[in-house]
């Protein structure tokens, strides 16, 4: 099963290195990884999205606190959280396709950042089943190239009456 | 006080208690060995920095304390780093002080340069790069630290030479900095009563224990558990000496070597409770099968040891030594120990027969014997002496043979399997202890890794005895070889190496060589006396085997006896 784990760590340089040789060195996969410092300069937050059964999961969390750096970690999986991923995606526009592009990125609420004669560059910001979609659909107008920021998550403060908004 | 970065070392190691360095200089590194060339602190010259670790680690095995190292940068640093992965292992806390080229040449693949942080990062317990002569005096204070806390384990600090230059005031912190360790000590109290419950529940119990009780220090609290329990102890190789080894609830070591009795009760045992001990595969066996009818308590002090590989009904993550004495209080006051024990009769009757049906032992052939080597070591010694291994047949049947009594007095490594350790592990001991009676009992192999600390121990009238059972052959390689490979005795001939009487005499150190069994115990006795470093070739048989021997990956029950 996917995890997506929320990490905090202390801002030192080497950190990022012991968290991806914790994963290399015992046959872990990590499907996407983002690292940034938080309002405490002193502090980084990592958001690690990885897989395996159970055990695998509690021998990483278990693995992940035992390094003296990191300060706490939250396996989100478990907790209400929301979580986000931001993509450029590249895509062929020319003739028809460029109103038709246009229309997707509209209904999905992204921004175009870059346009030539042919294609147009997408920032797209949301879930990963939004981004999902809409890189399905933009799949037969031609995607050229995309890249992925990896997801970014946050736990909810209230559990219950929070919206959502995709 | 203003000083420079080498002084603030000299005089942060002093703030540590550090009475022994044992290193090697090198280019950048002279800033510190200029300081220590005033200091009182004792620096043991060893002949290779791998001598330097494993040193480190015997002195910190013996004593409890931390043991420390200092190398040059580059091939200085990485020869630590089998000493390193050795003290990884068996949680044994050592700090290594590798020199660094200076800052500005790090990453410019200056002469001896070596990225040892990255390197090390996967056998240590933390590393460290000190880039600011301010951050050294907190990062020695953090390394003692997290070396010697929690579960224990080495950790490296890499100075680079500028570093040692540079100046700043000294002083030395009172406090640790480091919010993301804090290793828990004090067991959950349901969690200790769960597991009464669940004990006293039990009719055939095992104590299963490994290295956790020797470095929390919990022999004695182990002892009353057992006593109270009446309950039989196993250890592991890491645990031996932590329960007296000719009590008559001791079953021996369990495992791929282990007693026939110790590994009997493991399989029919209904309530295991293992304390400081990881089920290694080593012990194990075919995982599926280990303690298929057990429950299971499992203490622990690293919570990634808990459920690696076992699953257990009832975990403590803490400090074994102040659980099992919350375990021991609460156990004195219930009532239902007293039937407990009753019930539990039948069980150690059946152990008892175990025991008896197939004790450790060996043929006698006209040859002599390894086994019989080590019994006569521990007639003389009568088990009070502190005994290191090298790493193969002579370790296991070391761990057979000799009845350890104490904690801290068997120095092996056991996780990684070192090769050429307990000579310079012996070293350290013997530095730490110059009043015990040291013996590193090797193989004719194993010695010749780091025979060059022969040297070291001659320099420093480091009067310790290695007694070689030496058979020709990389024995337990060729055990294998003949039981799972057909006699084909690939490349483990050993008869092509030295004289070692001769080369015992080459360092200044005494040699002698044993064939007979008659002149074991005169030349082990005239040996224990000598204040020069002995090396003693026992020429013993040379096809003799290691028995019970579980295959690996076999069930434990599935022992070859013979």
């Amino acid at each position: 099963m996917r995890h997506t784990i929320s990490l905090t760590v202390e801002n030192k340089f080497g950190v990022l290195a012991r968290v991806a040789g914790l994963f290399s060195g015992r046959g872990y996969n990590i499907e996407s990884l983002s690292v940034a410092e938080t309002l405490d300069p002193s502090v980084s937050k990592m958001t690690i999205v990885t897989n395996g059964e159970d055990k695998i999961i509690e021998q990483i969390i278990k693995q992940l606190n035992k390094l003296i750096n990191t300060i706490k970690v939250v396996d989100l999986t478990v907790t209400g959280h929301v979580e986000r991923e931001m993509v450029l995606i590249k895509v062929s526009a020319s003739g028809e396709n460029r109103t038709e592009v246009l229309r997707l990125v509209d209904i999905f609420r992204g921004k175009i950042v870059d346009v030539s004669p042919d294609t147009f560059v997408i920032e797209l910001t949301g879930d990963e089943e939004k981004i999902g979609a809409v890189l399905n659909l933009l799949k037969p107008l031609g995607v050229k190239d995309i890249v992925r920021t990896g997801k970014v998550a946050m736990q909810r403060s209230i559990q219950h009456n929070s919206i959502d908004n995709k | 006080m203003k000083m420079n970065g080498a002084k603030i070392f000299v005089e942060s190691l002093k703030k540590e208690g550090v009475d022994t360095i044992f290193g090697y200089p090198g280019g950048v590194v002279l800033y510190i060995y200029d300081e220590l060339y005033h200091s009182d602190i004792k620096h043991i010259l060893v002949r290779h920095e791998q001598g330097a670790a494993h040193m480190a680690d015997g002195y910190a095995r013996v004593t409890g304390k931390v043991g420390v190292a200092l190398v040059t940068s580059g091939p200085g640093a990485t020869n630590t780093v089998t000493g390193l992965a050795t003290a990884y292992m068996d949680s044994i806390p050592i700090v290594v002080f590798t020199g660094q080229v200076p800052t500005n040449l790090v990453g410019n693949d200056a002469f001896q340069e070596a990225d040892i942080v990255g390197i090390t990062r996967s056998c240590t317990k933390h590393n460290f790069l000190i880039k600011n002569v301010k951050d050294i005096a907190k990062t020695i204070k953090e390394a003692f630290y997290i070396a010697r806390t929690g579960r224990p384990g080495p950790v490296v600090v890499d100075i680079p030479k500028d570093v040692t230059m540079d100046s700043a005031e000294f002083s030395y912190p009172d406090d640790i900095e480091l919010p993301g360790y804090k290793p828990t000590y004090e067991g959950h109290t349901n969690q200790i009563k769960r597991s009464i419950d669940m004990i006293l529940a039990s009719k055939k119990p095992v104590i299963y224990t490994g290295g956790g009780i020797i470095s929390s220090g919990a022999s004695k609290e182990l002892f009353a558990f057992a006593e109270l329990l009446k309950a039989p102890v196993t250890n592991t190789l890491m645990g031996l000496g932590g329960f007296p080894g000719e009590h008559p609830l001791f079953l021996g070591m369990l495992g791929m070597h282990g007693t026939y009795a110790a590994n009997m009760a493991v399989t029919h045992t209904d309530m295991l409770v293992a304390i400081g001990a990881r089920f290694d595969d080593r012990v194990t066996g075919d995982i599926s099968e280990f303690a298929p009818e057990a429950k299971i308590v499992h203490i622990d002090i690293d919570p990634t040891s808990i459920s690696k590989n076992v699953e257990v009904d009832i975990p403590i993550v803490g400090n074994a030594k102040s659980i099992l004495a919350e375990m021991n209080k609460l156990l004195k006051q219930d009532k239902r120990l007293k039937g407990f024990v009753r019930e539990s009769e039948d069980w150690k009757t059946l152990i008892n027969q175990w025991k008896e049906s197939h004790p450790l032992t060996y043929k006698e052939t006209g040859k002599l014997k390894p086994q019989f080597v080590i019994e006569r070591i521990y007639e003389l010694t009568k088990g009070n002496a502190i005994i290191t291994t090298e790493v193969g047949q002579n370790q296991m049947w070391t761990a057979q043979f000799y009845k350890f009594g104490k904690p801290r007095t068997f120095v092996t490594s056991g996780g990684l399997g070192t090769m050429g350790y307990g000579f310079p592990a012996a070293i350290g001991a013997k530095v730490a202890m110059p009043e015990a009676t040291v013996i590193d009992i090797a193989g004719d192999g194993s010695i010749q890794m780091n025979i060059q600390e022969l040297a070291t121990a001659v320099q420093y009238k480091v009067n310790v005895v290695v007694a070689i059972l030496n058979n020709n052959y990389l024995g337990m390689v060729r055990q294998w070889q003949s039981l799972f490979y057909g006699k084909r005795y690939s490349h483990t001939d050993m008869s092509h190496k030295p004289d070692f009487v001769k080369l015992a005499d080459a360092y200044g150190a005494k040699g002698y060589a044993v064939e007979k069994k008659n002149d074991v115990l005169p030349v082990l006795k005239e040996a224990l006396k000598s204040k020069l470093p002995v090396l003693i070739d026992f020429r013993v048989e040379e096809e003799e085997d290691v028995y019970p021997m579980v295959p690996s990956g076999a069930s434990l029950k599935k022992m070859l006896l013979a």
